[in-house]
Order: structure tokens, then sequence, then C-alpha cells
């Protein structure tokens, strides 16, 4: 059996979030927190490229490491530049909670298939037709897009909606002018 | 001298790039990696790029936010109204076949994606813009020596 040494990469990646996340977690400057937010995103980017999802990769990338970023930056100089101190008790509950989250998905880990593996259920059904068929239906070459766009045109649509639901919503409470009330009396 | 001289200079030579990296995104999805959805993202980060250097305000009088809203609304028609065209065509919603002759090589499914996808470049690029009008409009503006 040889060995996969694509996974170092995976496992150094992982361990540089952990990293970060460790570092969020113990800052309390909200502008180094928001900057490291957005280091953890172009990490895990790399990430999903280094396990061949590069679409989500690139999502990532742009919405997670981007805009996300400047998005957190402009609320965060709305309120204060430092976060109040948390109570010991909080700090414990929440230690509680993810122990047991993470105890819980370890526990699954054994029933998930192995990576790339030929009988997974990606990889099987449903997938692997669509990968057979897109040539003579679609006549693209990109599968990814065969399938948002035409196969799965209706889910595209509905993600659309949401995105402009969300836009809309940002644009009836906030304005899209942005000004605040007073300075327009 | 004006501030952040350098900034600008590199702020106005990347933001073309940056925009043609984009439509790039959007145009080959095709062949390669991407979709509507990031290249919407890109575009909407040329535009931020350019708020963020030269200030909202002039990002405003570039793209303004009438306009962000008809083309946030407009994306999301096109999308339904593509598929009430296919709907008119005698097949399902959203099913493209019938929106060129050319069985053969399947060119209304071409058609339907590359129109499908264009007003989703609209609607994302319009909503991603909206939400930093939004935000970046009520923050204020960042004084010169916290730069």
């Amino acid at each position: 059996m040889n060995f996969d040494y694509t996974q170092i990469f995976d496992y150094a990646l992982l361990l540089m979030m952990l990293a970060v996340g460790v570092a969020v977690i113990r800052l309390r400057n909200l502008f180094a927190i928001v900057m490291l937010t957005g280091v953890y995103s172009l990490l895990s980017a790399a990430w999903f490229v280094s396990l061949d999802a590069l679409d989500v990769g690139f999502t990532e990338a742009a919405v997670g490491a981007g805009i996300s970023t400047v998005l957190l930056l402009a609320a965060m100089l709305l309120t204060s530049r430092e976060c109040a101190p948390v109570s010991a008790m909080r700090h414990w509950a929440a230690f509680a909670v993810t122990v047991a989250a993470g105890c819980a998905l370890f526990y699954a880990l054994p029933d998930m298939p192995q990576y790339g593996a030929l009988a997974s259920p990606a990889n099987s059904g449903v997938g692997m037709d669509y990968m057979m068929r897109t040539a003579e239906d679609i006549h693209i070459p990109n599968v990814v897009t065969a399938v948002l766009g035409s196969y799965r045109g209706f889910d595209t649509m509905g993600e659309v909606f949401v995105v402009f639901a969300a836009g809309v919503g940002v644009a009836l409470i906030l304005r899209l002018t942005g000004r605040r009330r007073e300075d327009d009396v | 001298m004006t501030p952040h001289l350098i900034l600008r200079v590199v702020a106005k030579l990347l933001i073309p790039f940056i925009l043609v990296f984009g439509f790039y995104v959007h145009f080959h999805a095709k062949y390669a990696p991407g979709g509507a959805f990031q290249a919407g993202v890109i575009l909407a980060a040329a535009l931020i790029l350019y708020a963020l250097i030269f200030g909202v305000d002039a990002a405003r009088a570039a793209v303004p936010p009438w306009a962000v809203r008809v083309t946030m609304a407009l994306g999301a028609a096109i999308f339904s109204a593509v598929g009430f065209v296919t709907m008119a065509l005698g097949a399902n919603y959203l099913d493209y076949t019938p929106l060129h002759p050319n069985l053969e090589l399947a060119r209304g499914q071409y058609i339907g994606i590359v129109v499908v996808e264009i007003g989703v470049l609209m609607t994302v690029t319009a909503v991603i813009i909206a939400i930093f009008y939004a935000f970046a409009g009520r923050s204020p503006e960042i004084t010169e020596e916290e730069w």
C-alpha cells in the first residue's frame, strides 16, 4: 500500500487552522481577531484545494477570506475595538459544548467512507450518472457547471433568490445609502 | 503629497485585472472551475477595493445604489424568466433543451446555462455591493492615525 503524501499537506493545514482558532479565542483585540478569521478562511481554502475541491476553495477564498473580512471590519468599526472580558463560567460552558460535539464527531468518523473511495455515496449513484451523461446531454466539459446550471437549475435558482432575499433584507434594515436617519432630517 | 500614494497607485493598477479575472472566472466556467457565484464575488471585491482606497462616496458615484438595487432584482428576474421561456416553448421549467433547434450538440442547454449564469452574476455582484454599501456607509471614516 503506498502512502499518499498529499495527506501531509492536509494535516499541516488543519494544524495551522487549529492554531489560528486557538489564537482567535485567546485574543482580545477585535481587529486582530477579524484578520485571523480571514487567515483561517484562506487556510481552509488552501485545504479545500488540497482535497481537490477547487470550486469550494475558490468560493472560500473569495467570500470567506475576502468579502467576509471586509464586512467584519466595517461592522467592527461600529463597535468597540476590544471585546469585553468573558466570565470563566461561560468559558467552561463553551468548552463542555465543544468537547461534547467533538466526541460525537469522532464517534461518527468511522462511518464515513474513505476519502476518494469508489463506493462512497459521492462517487456512486447520481454523481456518477452526471459524470457519464454531461458530455452527451449538455456538451460542456465542466460537469460542475452542468449540474449547477442545468440538472439542478431549480436549486441554483433557489440559491439566487436566497442571495437576493439577503440583499433585500440588508437594504430594508440598514438602507443602501447607509446614512443614519438623523443625517437625512 | 496625498496620503497612501502607494496604495492608491497599486489599487488603480490592480482593479482592472481583478475585473478581468472576475469575467474570466465567469465565462470560462464552461471549461474550468468557477462560475457566476465566485465571479460575482470577485467583481464586487474590485469595487470594494476601490471603496476602501478612494472612499465609499467615490464608489457610490461610480456604481450608484439605485443601479445596485435594479441589478439585484434584474438578475433574479432573468433567471426565472428563462424558466418561463422554456415553459412557453413546451418544455419543463428550466429545461433548456428547446432554446435552440440543434439537439445534436445540445446548443439549447448551452444557451440556457449562459443566460442563467448572467442572471446569477448580476444578483450576486449587486447583493455583495449592497451589503458592503449598507455596512460601510454607517462606519465612521478611518482617521489618519489609525492607518
